[in-house]
C-alpha cells in the first residue's frame, strides 16, 4: 500500500477492492461454517389478511433429503417482544401476502424448493385493501415520524398567506412503492453449538441483528454473534432484522446443523421491506419577486397493519428555503401490505420529489430562473428551528454546479429544442439529507512491532468504510496505512450503530479519533511517546450526537443538473449527462466519496425513470417482483455524469467535520429529471415513473399548450 | 435423479456428483464452493452469476451443470492465475465498484465484451452491421454490459473500466 502524503481526503484504493474484483471477498453464504450446510426454502401465503385453516406437511416430510418442515403447529415458541413480521412462524394469522407460512429444511437447495410445492395450504381471507388514496378515511396522524421527526409543523398563517400571495403554485406529487433490491440478496447463515448461536448474514450492523435474536432465542449478550464483513448492498433493506434472520436460527436450532436461508429475488419482495408511495400536496405562495411567503407539504403514505413505519417525507421542506408562513403533515393508512421501511434517504427521497418538482412549476409561473429562484429563497437560518446553520453551502453548490454544466444562457421556454426526433431540455433540483453522529465504541492495540489493530463493529455495505475507517486511524495514530489492520462487521467488536441514516462515517471514525487521542495521551504520559514493547490496549467511544446537534442545525446540501432527450415518436428517455456537486462537510477519500455521490444520483435517475412496484388491487400481490420487471437503471441508462463537491469546513458535526455522503446524492435527482423532461416536453408529470406510456397519455396536453 | 460430471474450472478439473436440476451456479458456489460468480436473481436478470464457457458470457444460473461436463468455465477469479487480470486493475483504477457483489459478473461480462468485439460482433448500437472492425465507444460499452446490473449504479465508473482495457487491446479508437 502506498504511502500518501495527506491520509484524509486522498483518493486511496479501496482496501476490499483487489478481493471484490475475483470474487474471493466471503459475503454471508460464502463463508465457511465448518461443516456442511442445509437449504431453508419457504412457503408463503398467497392471500394478504386472513387465517391458515389448513396446513398439511407430510408429503413435503416424505421427500428424501427433506430434513423438517418447520409450521405454526410444530415450531419453537420466540421470544416475547419481537415485533413487526418477527414472529415467524408463530401465528395461524396472515397479514400480508408472502408471509412465511411454513418452511423446508433439506440436505440441498434443490430439495427444499421441491419440497415447498408439496406442502399443501388453505387459508380464509379477507379482500386486500392494498391501494393508497388520499381520501382514504381511515388515515391517521401517527405519533411521530420515523428517527423521531414530530409529525406535523405548523408556523404562521399558511392559509392566509397562500391566500394573499402574488403567485401560487397547488400541485400532488405522487411516487410508487419502490423496492431496495439490493444484488446480494438478504442471506442469513446459522449454526448453534449447545446453547451459542454464530450467524454469518448480510446485514448493515451485526449489533441490530444480534438484539433480536437474543430475544427471539431468550439467549443472554454474548451468546450471539453475527458475522458480515462484507455485505452485497443494502440500501435499507438491511438495516433491520427481517423474518430470514429468525428463521435460519430456528430450522438450524431444529436440525442440529448448519442451515442457510438465502432469499430468492421475488422474496426481496415481500419479506424485507419496501418505500411506502406518497401521495404529497404541495402549495407555495410568493411575491412577484419570487420569494416565498407559504410553504405547504401535506403527506399521505401507507404503513402495514403489523408495523408503524411513518417515512418523514416532509422533514427536507422544514429546512430547505425560507418562508415566514409553513405547514407540513403526514397521514398513514394501515394497507394489507408487507411492513416497509427505510430505503436510501427515507423522507427525502420521495419528499425532494415533490418539493423540488414545485419549485420548478412556481419558477415558470413567475418567469424567474429556477437557479435563481432557489438562491433568492436561501435561508440564514434554520427556517423552523429557528437556530443557525453548522455550515451551509446550498447556493455554492447552484452556483459551482450551473457553471460545470454550462446553465447560463438557458431558455426559460419548454418544448422548444429539437435534435432530429429527440426533444432536449434541461433541470436543476437541489438535494438535502441530514448530517448526524451515533453512539459508537472502539479499541485500539498497539503491537510492539509497531503494528496497530482497530476494532470497531461498524459495516461496509459497499460505502468504502473498509478504507476510509483505515485513513482515519492511520491520521489519527499518526502511522501509515500498512500499520492499521482493521477489524468490522463482527458483533464480537466493540459496539457501533449501523450504516445507515448516513451516520456510519461520522460516528465510527468519531469513535477512532477519540480512541486514538486517548492513545497518543496515554503513551505520552506513560511511555515517553513511545509504543511499549508488550503494547497498549485502550477502549473508546463517543457518546452519542454532537453535543452541538441542540444549538444548530446540520445538513448536507447539494444541486443536480440535468439534460435529458425525450423520442418525440416512442416516449423513450435517455440522460446524456449530468453535472453533480455537493457541499457534505470534508471528504475523507476522494474516490469511494465520488462512487457514493454517483451511486446515489444514479439510483435517483433509476427513480425517476423505472421504480415501480406494482400491486394488484384484486389479489394484492406486486406482480412484478423480480428484476425484469421491477426496472432498475442498467448501464446504457446512465450518461457521462459530473461529479464534484466544493470545500467546507464544519467544525460542529463532529471530530471530523464529515457530513455523510450516502444518501444526499439520491435527493432531489428525481426532480431534476422530472423537470428536466417538462423542459424538453412542456409535460409535467407528477406520478413517478416517468415511463414513456405517460408521454402518449400527456402528449394531448402537449399538443394543445403549442 | 444424480448424475456423474466433471467440471473444469479456473483451470482445475472438479469431479462430482449432481442433482440432474443443478445449476452451474449452484454447482459451483454449493458444491464445489467456489464463489466468485454470485447469485442475484437466480433467472438470468441480473448478471452477477455471469462466468465464460469456452470463452464466452453466459448466465450460469441459465445453465444446468449437466450440460457443460468438461467445458471450460472461467470466473473472475480464473481470469488471471496469478497476479491481477488488466480487468481488475482497470475496475479499481476507475472505482467501478461499490458493495462489490456483482462486480465478478461485471469482469467476466466485460471480457466477453472484449472477445465479441475483437471477433467483430455488432451490437444493437452499431451503426455499421457489416463493419468487420468494432470500435468500442463508450456508447457501445453501455449497451454490451447492460446485461449486468449494479444497484450501487457504478456505471459511470465501469465504462472508463473497460474503455481503458478496449483501448490496449486495441478495440477501442
Amino acid at each position: 500500500m502506498t504511502t500518501v502524503d495527506r491520509i484524509l481526503g486522498a483518493g486511496v484504493e479501496r482496501i476490499d477492492g483487489p478481493a471484490k474484483v475475483r470474487g474471493t471477498a466471503p459475503y454471508a453464504y460464502e463463508q465457511d461454517p465448518g461443516e456442511p450446510i442445509c437449504h431453508v426454502a419457504v412457503v408463503q401465503s398467497t392471500v394478504n389478511r386472513g387465517r391458515i385453516t389448513r396446513l398439511d406437511p407430510t408429503a413435503a416430510e416424505a421427500m428424501p433429503g427433506v430434513l423438517a418442515v418447520l409450521t405454526p403447529a410444530n415450531a419453537p415458541r420466540l421470544g416475547e417482544g419481537l415485533t413487526s413480521d418477527l414472529p415467524v412462524l408463530q401465528s395461524l394469522d396472515v397479514h400480508y401476502q408472502g408471509q412465511i407460512v411454513a418452511a423446508v429444511v433439506a440436505e440441498s437447495s434443490e430439495i427444499a424448493k421441491a419440497a415447498v410445492g408439496a406442502v399443501a395450504v388453505e387459508y380464509s381471507a379477507h379482500e386486500p385493501d392494498v391501494v393508497l388514496s388520499a381520501d382514504r378515511p381511515d388515515l391517521y396522524a401517527p405519533d411521530q415520524l420515523m428517527a423521531g421527526f414530530e409529525t406535523d409543523s405548523v408556523i404562521g398563517d399558511v392559509d392566509g398567506a397562500l391566500a394573499a400571495a402574488a403567485v401560487t403554485v397547488d400541485a400532488t406529487y405522487e411516487t410508487p412503492t419502490q423496492h431496495n433490491n439490493p444484488i446480494e440478496m438478504h442471506t442469513s447463515m446459522a449454526r448453534w453449538d449447545s446453547d451459542r448461536l454464530t450467524m454469518w448474514d448480510a446485514n448493515q450492523g451485526p449489533h441490530t441483528i444480534v438484539n433480536d435474536l437474543m430475544t427471539a432465542f431468550g439467549l443472554e449478550r454474548g451468546q450471539v454473534r453475527v458475522i458480515s464483513p462484507y455485505v452485497g448492498g443494502a440500501f435499507g433493506s438491511k438495516a433491520f432484522t427481517h423474518p430470514n434472520q429468525i428463521l435460519a436460527a430456528m430450522a438450524a436450532k431444529v436440525v442440529g446443523r448448519t442451515v442457510v436461508f438465502e432469499l430468492t429475488r421475488q422474496q426481496m419482495f415481500c419479506l424485507v421491506g419496501h418505500r411506502t408511495p406518497t401521495i404529497q400536496r404541495i402549495r407555495l405562495g410568493a411575491d412577484a419577486e419570487g420569494r416565498l411567503t407559504a410553504i405547504s407539504h401535506e403527506v399521505v403514505e401507507h404503513t402495514s397493519r403489523i408495523n408503524e413505519f411513518a417515512e418523514q417525507t416532509a422533514t427536507p421542506t422544514r429546512v430547505l428555503y425560507a418562508a415566514p408562513h409553513r405547514r407540513t403533515t403526514h397521514r398513514l393508512a394501515r394497507l394489507d401490505v408487507p411492513p416497509p421501511t427505510i430505503m436510501r434517504a427515507p423522507g427525502e427521497t420521495p419528499g425532494m420529489f415533490a418539493l423540488e418538482s414545485a419549485m420548478d412549476e412556481l419558477a415558470h409561473e413567475l418567469g424567474i430562473d429556477p437557479v435563481e429562484l432557489r438562491i433568492r429563497n436561501e435561508p440564514e437560518r434554520d427556517p423552523e428551528r429557528d437556530v443557525p446553520w453548522s455550515s451551509r453551502n446550498l447556493v455554492a453548490c447552484l452556483r459551482t454546479g450551473a457553471e460545470r454544466f454550462g446553465w447560463a444562457g438557458r431558455d426559460l421556454r419548454p418544448g422548444v429544442r429539437e435534435d432530429g426526433r429527440w426533444l432536449i431540455g434541461t433541470g436543476v433540483a437541489a438535494a438535502t439529507y441530514p448530517a448526524r453522529r451515533r453512539k459508537a465504541e472502539c479499541r485500539i492495540t498497539g503491537h510492539g512491532d509497531g503494528r496497530w489493530t482497530v476494532e470497531i463493529d461498524g459495516s461496509d455495505i459497499g460505502t468504502g468504510a473498509w478504507t476510509a475507517l483505515t485513513q482515519i486511524a492511520a491520521d489519527a495514530l499518526g502511522v501509515e496505512l500498512a500499520a492499521i489492520e482493521l477489524k468490522i462487521g463482527d458483533s464480537d467488536l466493540p459496539f457501533a450503530g449501523g450504516a445507515g441514516g448516513s451516520t456510519g462515517l461520522a460516528s465510527w471514525g468519531s469513535a477512532i479519533v477519540l480512541t486514538a487521542r486517548d492513545v497518543r495521551r496515554q503513551l505520552d504520559e506513560r511511555y515517553g511517546g513511545q509504543l511499549p514493547a508488550d503494547g497498549v490496549v485502550v477502549k473508546g467511544e463517543v457518546p452519542g450526537p454532537s453535543p452541538h446537534a441542540e444549538d444548530y442545525s446540520m445538513h448536507a446540501f447539494g444541486a443536480h443538473f440535468v439534460e435529458v432527450r425525450v423520442d418525440r415518436d416512442t416516449g423513450e428517455v435517455r440522460l446524456p449527462r449530468a453535472s453533480s456537486v455537493y457541499a457534505a462537510g470534508a471528504i475523507v477519500n476522494a474516490r469511494t466519496a465520488r462512487s457514493q455521490f454517483l451511486g446515489g444520483f444514479s439510483m435517483g435517475v433509476s427513480m425517476a425513470l423505472h421504480e415501480e412496484s406494482i400491486a394488484d388491487e384484486r389479489f394484492g400481490h406486486y406482480v412484478n417482483h423480480d428484476l425484469a420487471e421491477y426496472h432498475v437503471a442498467t448501464n446504457a441508462d446512465i450518461g457521462e455524469i459530473d461529479i464534484h463537491w466544493v470545500e467546507e469546513h464544519d467544525p460542529w458535526v463532529n471530530e471530523l467535520g464529515i457530513k455523510g455522503i450516502g444518501e444526499i446524492g439520491i435527493t432531489g435527482a428525481a426532480a431534476a429529471v422530472a423537470n428536466a423532461y417538462w423542459h424538453a416536453t412542456g409535460l409535467r408529470v407528477r406520478d413517478l415513473p416517468i415511463t414513456p406510456d405517460k408521454y402518449f397519455r400527456d402528449a394531448p396536453r402537449r399538443t394543445a399548450a403549442r | 435423479m444424480d448424475t456423474e460430471i466433471t467440471l473444469l474450472v479456473d483451470g482445475e478439473r472438479h469431479p462430482l456428483v449432481v442433482d440432474t436440476r443443478t445449476t452451474l451456479l449452484d454447482a459451483l458456489r454449493e458444491r464445489l464452493r467456489i464463489t466468485s460468480p454470485k447469485k442475484g436473481c437466480d433467472h438470468g436478470q441480473c448478471g452477477a452469476c455471469t462466468v465464460l464457457v469456452d470463452g464466452r458470457r453466459v448466465n450460469s444460473c441459465l445453465v444446468l451443470a449437466v450440460t457443460v461436463d468438461d467445458a471450460e468455465v472461467t470466473t473472475s477469479d480464473g481470469l488471471a492465475a496469478e497476479g491481477e487480470h488488466p480487468l481488475h486493475r482497470a475496475f479499481l483504477d476507475n472505482d467501478a465498484f461499490q458493495c462489490g457483489y456483482c462486480t465478478p459478473g461485471q469482469v467476466c461480462s466485460a471480457a466477453g465484451v472484449l472477445a465479441e468485439a475483437k471477433a467483430g460482433w455488432p451490437s444493437t448500437v452499431t451503426d455499421d452491421l457489416t463493419a468487420e472492425d468494432v470500435d468500442l465507444t463508450d456508447d457501445e460499452i453501455r449497451d454490451r454490459m447492460s446485461g449486468n446490473l449494479c444497484r450501487c449504479a457504478a456505471y459511470a465508473h465501469i465504462v472508463p473500466a473497460v474503455a481503458a482495457v478496449a483501448e490496449a487491446e486495441g478495440v477501442r479508437r
